[in-house]
């Protein structure tokens, strides 16, 4: 599949995990904050667009091999990076804006073990215990565990900051911890289109649809509610 | 070959996104099972026999609502088990997506996701439909052969179709809930109120607002026109933004996808971003004083006009046809 028809962009969903993540850390002090992407050679550019907001570190895991990985290839390089890492909260965004699949965070949570507290549009952090509110289609449920934790935001949970001009320089200057997949013990047979449970068959471009009937009102609004309610019957909805 | 499908029911009385789905599966498979948890769980047998099921697998211990996604997760796991499925449906629905992404790992399965059609392939599994890119394009992807396929399907993607069979047969699954899964404690479920109005995910017709509605009185205007029709209500994040209404009504990139029958955009440009949330609805119908805004370029009906003229006069257009 041909994903390099864009330049990679930071997935905005991930922006609210960043500035969730910048908040924790202004209110409980020593948190080091450090981004995990895999992504090929050019995501780079989006690894140092994450560091601009003030990050301490990030790492890459970058390798011609992962190129066609599925999300559950995608959680098990994931979790692979983090093996030996101390952390006490890994925050994601609840889908990426491409593929949407809304699995990794799940997936990531279930190798390491760890309870996966995802949908958060609002997150409490007393000591080691984290309260997350998971949206629903009908409001909210309340959930709570204990750190090491995984937390995939929605939108609703902040107005992510812009990065500042200080940042931005200082994200030049920093080191991204590039590794491959031999550097985080993943075989390559485990990633990228061979290794990967889910296959393509095709893709195509989706049908065009027939122009729509596009209706001018007369200003009374009684000409398009006429017309708008002759569809209707014309649909079958009414 | 048996296709497990994972049923959502409220106390015992089945969803009506469960009835389309183990309509999809009697289409790829002899056998259909379902799996059911939660207080009234076995309540479902004769709504599952109904729509083709044969052997539901129920755990109604009240530790899968007490505790989220791991215990939900082992049951699932059981029933895979007790059932000896090659393939797993489920809804396309965020916490389930969770417990099938928790059996995933477990079992090296492949996971599909937002599929809107599915066929039997001999050669090795179902192939599933979806559409990717904001809609753009159609996609058709399968699970290697010899792994669990699991395939997460879209609300409406299928009429559900009552097959006319007697109750399904209730297996009461043994599952051993440790205290790993006892890790994430569910403290608390605050439900705000949406009325008696279906949830945007699985309605058939949503009606849809954005910034042209001036303020968040707006919207009431859009719940009659939802009510009127029987209907959910969405927003654009233009409207989420300015909190004229709960983000979780938000349609978009960043907010939910959906495929209804009908979608009515009123006040809303059509932004890519909002288009990437429900250009696969099967009918798109907008009201815009714009003549140029870009979801006309995708509506199978529009009206130019001002939507505070147009909708109540709509509604009672509506209410005359239906009376
Ligand atoms: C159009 C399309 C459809 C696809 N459909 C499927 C499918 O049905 N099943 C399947 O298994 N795979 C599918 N894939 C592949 C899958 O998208 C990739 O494996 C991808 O790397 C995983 O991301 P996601 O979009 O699924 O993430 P999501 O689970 O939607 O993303 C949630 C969060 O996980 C984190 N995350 C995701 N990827 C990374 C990463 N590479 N590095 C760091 N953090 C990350 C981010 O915080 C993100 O916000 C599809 C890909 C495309 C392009
Ligand atoms: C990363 C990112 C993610 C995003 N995600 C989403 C998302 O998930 N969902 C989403 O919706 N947007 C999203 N957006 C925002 C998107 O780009 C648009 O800004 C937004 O959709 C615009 O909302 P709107 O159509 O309500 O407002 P506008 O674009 O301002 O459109 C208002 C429309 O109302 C019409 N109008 C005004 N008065 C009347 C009247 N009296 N009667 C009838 N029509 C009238 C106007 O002609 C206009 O077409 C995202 C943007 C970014 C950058």
């Amino acid at each position: 599949m041909d994903r390099d028809r864009s330049d990679p962009v930071l997935n905005a969903n991930d922006e609210w995990a960043i500035e969730e993540a910048l908040q924790i850390a202004e209110r409980t002090p020593d948190t080091e904050i450090v981004a995990l992407c895999m992504g090929p050679d050019e995501a780079g550019s989006t690894v140092r667009k994450a560091l601009s907001y003030g990050l301490d570190g990030a790492i890459q895991i970058t390798d011609p091999a992962l190129s066609g990985s599925d999300a559950a290839a995608t959680a098990r390089v994931l979790a692979a990076a983090l093996a030996g890492q101390e952390f006490d909260l890994i925050l994601m965004g609840n889908q990426s804006s491409d593929a949407r699949t809304m699995l990794v965070p799940a997936m990531l949570a279930a190798h390491l073990g760890l309870p996966a507290l995802t949908f958060a549009r609002h997150l409490e952090i007393d000591g080691d215990v984290v309260t997350a509110h998971r949206e629903t289609p009908a409001g909210y449920q309340v959930v709570r565990a204990t750190a090491p934790v995984v937390v995939s935001v929605v939108e609703a949970i902040n107005e992510p900051r812009y990065p500042t001009f200080k940042g931005i320089m200082a994200a030049k200057k920093k080191t991204i911890d590039v590794r491959d997949l031999a550097a985080i013990d993943v075989p390559a047979t485990q990633v990228g289109l061979d290794g990967s449970a889910t296959a393509v068959v095709d893709i195509a471009p989706r049908p065009p649809k027939d122009a729509g009937r596009i209706v001018a009102d007369d200003g009374s609004g009684e000409v398009g509610a006429k017309a708008f309610a002759d569809w209707l019957v014309e649909q079958k909805i009414l | 070959m048996t296709t497990l499908v994972v049923v959502e029911h409220d106390a015992g009385t089945l969803g009506k996104v469960s009835g389309q789905i183990l309509t999809a599966a009697r289409g790829l498979a002899d056998d259909v099972h379902a799996v059911a948890w939660g207080p009234g769980a076995a309540d479902v047998a004769d709504q599952v026999g109904a729509f083709g099921g044969s052997t539901v697998h129920v755990f109604d211990d009240p530790v899968v609502t007490a505790y989220a996604t791991r215990p939900q997760a082992a049951v699932v796991a059981a029933a895979l088990d007790a059932s000896g499925a090659e393939t797993l449906l489920y809804p396309a629905d965020p916490f389930i997506t969770d417990v099938v992404a928790t059996v995933a790992v477990a079992r090296e399965a492949g996971v599909i996701t937002d599929a809107v059609d599915l066929a039997s392939d001999d050669a090795g599994g179902p192939v599933a439909t979806k559409a990717i890119f904001g809609g753009d394009m159609i996609s058709r992807c399968r699970v290697k052969p010899g792994r669990l396929a699991c395939i997460g399907v879209k609300a409406n993607a299928f009429a559900g179709e009552a097959a006319g069979g007697g109750p399904a047969e209730v297996d009461v699954l043994d599952v051993a809930v440790d205290d790993a899964a006892r890790a994430m404690e569910v403290v608390e479920v605050v439900e705000q109120s949406s009325g008696d109005r279906p949830e945007m995910t699985e309605a058939s017709i949503i009606a849809a607002g954005g910034r042209g509605l001036g303020d968040a009185e707006g919207f009431r205007l859009i719940e009659r026109l939802a009510d009127a029709l029987g209907g959910a209500v969405g927003a654009s994040r233009a409207a989420t933004d300015a909190g004229w209404y709960p983000h979780q009504h938000q349609i978009g990139q960043t907010g939910k996808t959906v495929a209804p029958q009908l979608y009515i955009g009123s006040g809303i440009s059509g932004a890519i971003q909002h288009r990437a949330g429900m250009q696969t609805s099967q009918l798109i119908a907008a009201i815009n004083t714009d003549g140029d805004a870009p979801i006309f370029s995708i509506a199978d009906f529009g009206v130019v006009g001002d939507l505070h003229k147009v909708i109540p006069a709509l509604i009672d257009e509506i209410e005359q046809r239906t009376s």
